[in-house]
């Protein structure tokens, strides 16, 4: 009987490095922004580099708060996607997993997001994670949250709800 | 005399909102300018493309129009006095964006409290009958 051997890790690597980044590389505004993300196993967080664009109130300086606003929701429909593109890539049922489908693939759409802002956002990097509170056939209801130097002090958070594309 | 504040006003929020970076960024400009309520609008661009598929500009873009268009509201209200910071905001999409058409987006601060601005807003492209976006929020007042 042969035995079946797991994938070498350089090939997993690859295959869920190239999903994330083409569904990232897909989406102007997120290069127009700047962000990009950290990926650890199906953990993903994303990243909003300091530039002086991103400034509102250049007195102070902060960050203004469409920035901070995009950021969260560009982090909301990323991680949202990429819960299930990891379905998609990985949960085959097979021992090797499958390649990601760009071309079939479909973004959630944003029926409202709300974004509560904690404290005004430094001139520096910020980060966020989004939490997939519950994935319906028709709709998602997604969490993220945003800081800069402390993780446990939140200079913003959002909640969204996003209409399901029928993508599996 | 009471014209002659309004206009020292108007001038104060057309000021203040004209160097923003990240409003620049984007394109905005204030349309109008009266007691409590402002209009601004942003040209389409491809870089503001959220959706490859579809060519529609990102919700985050809508998003900052509405934020800057609502902060403008409060600043403008006859009795708020310098600038303000978003408490919160939130903003419903009804429906998406016209590719290549301009967004325009009206706010009103319907009411001001010592400590709190009340504002909602509108988001349109060229069919002014069915809204893009609709927005509701608080903000800081005297900061």
């Amino acid at each position: 009987m042969e035995k079946n051997f797991p994938e070498p890790l350089a090939l997993i690597k690859k295959r869920r490095n190239e999903a994330l980044s083409k569904l990232i590389n897909s989406i102007p505004y997120i290069s127009f922004l700047g962000v990009n993300f950290d990926r650890r196993g199906d953990e993903i967080t994303a990243i909003l580099p300091f530039k002086d664009e991103l400034i509102g109130n250049p007195s102070l300086p902060a960050l203004h708060g469409g920035s901070i606003a995009a950021f969260l929701e560009i982090s909301a429909i990323i991680g949202l996607s990429w819960t299930q593109i990891w379905r998609q890539i990985e949960d085959t049922g097979s021992v090797t997993g499958s390649s990601y489908d760009a071309e079939n693939f479909f973004l959630p759409k944003t029926i409202d997001f709300s974004v509560d802002y904690l404290r005004s956002g430094l001139p520096r990097d910020a980060y966020a994670r989004a939490t997939v509170n519950r994935a319906g056939r028709r709709y998602a209801s997604v969490h993220v949250e945003a800081w800069q130097d402390n993780r446990s002090k939140l200079f913003a958070q959002g909640t969204g709800h996003f209409l399901m594309p029928l993508n599996i | 005399m009471k014209n002659k504040m309004i206009e020292k006003k108007k001038k104060a929020v057309e000021d203040f909102f004209a160097v923003l970076p990240h409003s620049i960024s984007l394109g905005m400009g204030i349309d109008f300018i009266r007691d409590g309520e402002v209009g601004m609008s942003m040209p389409y661009d491809g870089k503001l493309i959220g959706d490859p598929q579809t060519k529609v500009i990102h919700g985050g873009a809508v998003f900052a129009l509405l934020d800057t268009c609502c902060g403008a509201a409060a600043m403008s209200h006859p009795e708020q006095i310098g600038p303000t910071a978003t408490i919160d905001l939130r903003v419903d999409y009804m429906r998406p964006a016209t590719p290549s058409q301009r967004i325009k987006a009206i706010a009103t601060c319907y009411n001001l409290t010592k400590n709190v601005a009340f504002v909602r807003a509108v988001a349109l492209d060229h069919n002014e009958e069915k809204p893009v976006a609709m927005a509701a929020g608080a903000f800081v007042t005297g900061v």
